[in-house]
């Protein structure tokens, strides 16, 4: 038998194995192949003895002593745990066995598999994700301490009246544009981590406009305002979509788009600074929303030229579940005349109304001008933006 | 034998375990899934001990039994050496049980065990208790007259499978309630490192040769058509395999292997000295 030369040597010295012993024993036999020999020394007591069962457990054999005293051979198992190195760049696919490993790790085989369904690069990607991420995490405000609520005057019971059904309007908004998101994270798997977080960011912000906006209808002394029946339908229909593109596609590029004009009217016309300061922090936010839903429609798009019947279909069949929704509900509609127009007599009601009427108009324009950007002919645009619900998002 | 004709007619192979604790039905749930997956079908049952395993095996009852290396020994015994082991852990090859005195004692060889107390685990195990025990009466300390043996009879009928027993001798000798424990050469870190012994307080006076553990048993008259499918499908598992690995980690293995009946003469020995099955 020819004589067995170590390929490798580690010295325990008086190292107790639960002092660490495995420790050293993991990283001398790591770069090991199957069946080469570490030789080890050690002068613990009990050493032999921990030795031999430790190798039994962890698959080497024990090879017994070595030539000099104190020494011993461990001959490196069959089973390794091997691992698996997908790369840091990102691919057209995922493996559900990836799990939950970083992108650019190593992955130790035999783990579970995870049922992401979105796990195609195609079903979620798109360009500038890390900009919008990065842009998302630095601008974010906090309700308690970037809003000037001792600035919050003592307006008029109507006008107040009418910035409470707003904010309520609003948060029910918010509300879902907190969910969609949210319902499709746990579903998309963690290679495409720039996604999930551009979407958990749009959940935080979601979240902290909804507190914000209760907030500064309760501030005023009045309280939220009344939900109506149809904008819930119309929400309904939007966060009950169950696939994720057109789900982007009808909450931040139709829905979120629209809201990019509500909250730039809401600014301009606003009757107080608190709430002129809230309708700007929130429209910044918007704007990374919608970003992404230009982004991500457009990676689609590209791809799959086809899509873009499907996101149309999927406007009209909207459109059509809410064929009982005639127009905006009046509570928001007659809210955001006063709102405009400063108070309820009738010179400022039909100010109101002549500007509320402006802000449909620009909403349609902004509407059209997104969807031609995405690739749809002028005249799809105009009939898609002529389906959307009536009730903005 | 009606029933092991039923037994070998079935399609199904009944492989039998003893239910030591509630992950084994876990595990054999997978196992069945993972053999089916092969296109073998097999099926558990679970045994409250190893000796109504061992009558069910030899009865017919059952095909295969997931054995103790007792109820190995007792199937042989009942056989005249009639059985065959079909598959074993890797785990289960070349153990060794150590006989722990505390450090100050003074004690260094077997023989200074003459007039003290050993503890061991359950009385019908074979790695803390009849393969130590056999050791001691080999080099002339016969339990019960040339020592007193004290007991730590945790889930006596499962052979040992629970390591309390073990545990709980090895807390006897923490205690200073006996003068050794003996017990199986893997749980030493185990309970140094859960704290049950402080490290550097116990030393080995004694380590046995190695032996062999569990084994898959069957009767030699089992048709290798009917069991060799089953053997296939262990030797081809792979800890690298998502739908076993757990189940790997959970019975305590990185591959099996074939079985081997030359680690077993320590526990005949044993069962021979002290009249087990007698």
């Amino acid at each position: 038998m020819p004589e067995s030369v170590p390929n490798a040597f580690v010295e325990l010295e008086d190292l107790a194995f639960h002092e660490g012993v495995p420790v050293l024993l993991r990283r001398a036999l790591g770069p090991l192949k199957p069946s080469e020999l570490l030789e080890v020394h050690g002068d613990a007591s009990e050493f032999v003895e921990n030795l031999q069962a430790w190798c039994r457990k962890e698959g080497h054999a024990y090879r017994g002593a070595g030539k000099a005293q104190g020494r011993h051979l461990i001959e490196k198992g069959t089973v390794d745990r091997s691992v698996t190195r997908p790369g840091p760049e990102v691919k057209e696919a995922a493996k559900p066995a990836w799990g939950l490993a970083p992108r650019g790790a190593a992955v130790e085989l035999g783990g579970p598999e995870f049922s992401f369904p979105l796990r195609q690069k195609r079903e979620v990607w798109g360009q500038e994700l890390h900009t919008i991420y990065s842009r998302a995490a630095s601008n974010q405000w906090a309700a308690a301490k970037d809003i000037p609520w001792s600035e919050l005057p003592k307006l008029p019971a109507e006008v107040e009246g009418a910035v409470c059904q707003v904010m309520t309007f609003l948060t029910e908004n918010e509300f879902a544009a907190l969910y969609v998101p949210a319902r499709f994270l746990a579903r998309i798997h963690p290679h495409y981590r720039e996604v999930s977080a551009v979407l958990a960011m749009q959940v935080a912000d979601e979240a902290r406009h909804a507190e914000a906006f209760t907030r500064r209808a309760e501030e005023g002394g009045v309280g939220l305002g009344t939900t109506a029946a149809s904008s819930q339908l119309s929400l309904q229909t939007l966060i009950e979509e169950p696939d994720f593109s057109t789900a982007v596609f009808l909450l931040c590029v139709m829905g979120e788009g629209t809201f990019l004009s509500l909250l730039k009217f809401l600014e301009e016309r606003a009757p107080d600074p608190v709430t002129a300061c809230l309708m700007r922090l929130a429209h910044r936010d918007e704007g990374r929303h919608v970003a992404f839903g230009m982004e991500h429609i457009r990676y689609v798009t590209i791809l799959e030229p086809a899509r873009r019947a499907t996101f149309a279909a999927a406007v009209e069949r909207r459109s059509q579940m809410l064929a009982s929704v005639s127009g905006l509900s009046p509570y928001v509609h007659d809210a955001l005349v006063v709102y405009c127009g400063g108070g309820v007599q009738p010179a400022q009601i039909r100010r109101g109304a002549s500007f509320v009427a402006d802000l449909h108009r620009e909403m349609d324009r902004a509407r059209r001008e997104r969807l031609q950007a995405l690739g749809f002919s002028g005249q799809d645009a105009e009939a898609l933006s002529a389906y959307h619900t009536k009730n903005f998002m | 034998m009606a029933n092991s004709k039923q037994a070998a007619d079935g399609g199904v192979l009944r492989v039998g375990a003893v239910a030591y604790d509630p992950k084994v039905i876990t595990i054999w749930e997978g196992f069945k899934l993972y053999f089916e997956g092969r296109g073998t079908q097999i099926d558990y049952v679970l045994y409250s001990n190893y000796d109504a395993q061992v009558n069910a095996m030899l009865s017919g009852a059952i095909d295969v039994a997931w054995n103790s290396p007792l109820a190995w020994v007792r199937s042989q015994l009942d056989t005249n050496g009639g059985c065959r082991a079909l598959a074993m852990r890797d785990t289960d090859r070349d153990l060794t049980t150590l006989v722990l005195v505390r450090k100050t004692s003074g004690l260094a060889a077997l023989a200074d065990l003459k007039g003290k107390t050993v503890a061991v685990g359950a009385s019908d195990s074979p790695q803390a208790t009849l393969i130590p025990l056999e050791m001691l009466a080999s080099a002339g300390v016969e339990p019960g007259k040339g020592c007193r043996v004290v007991y730590h009879n945790v889930m006596v009928g499962k052979h040992g499978d629970h390591v309390g027993g073990e545990r709980d001798a090895a807390r006897a000798l923490a205690a200073g309630h006996v003068d050794a424990a003996c017990l199986l050469d893997g749980n030493l870190p185990l309970f140094i490192n859960e704290g049950t012994l402080d490290p550097g307080t116990t030393v080995v006076l004694a380590k046995t040769p190695p032996y062999d553990h569990c084994n898959f048993t069957a009767r030699a008259e089992l048709p290798a058509a009917r069991y060799q499918p089953f053997v296939d499908g262990l030797l081809a598992m792979s800890f690298e395999d998502p739908r076993v690995r757990a189940l790997m980690e959970m019975e305590g293995l990185r591959r099996w292997l074939p079985g081997r009946t030359s680690g077993y003469d320590q526990l005949e020995r044993a069962v021979k000295r002290f009249h087990f099955y007698a």
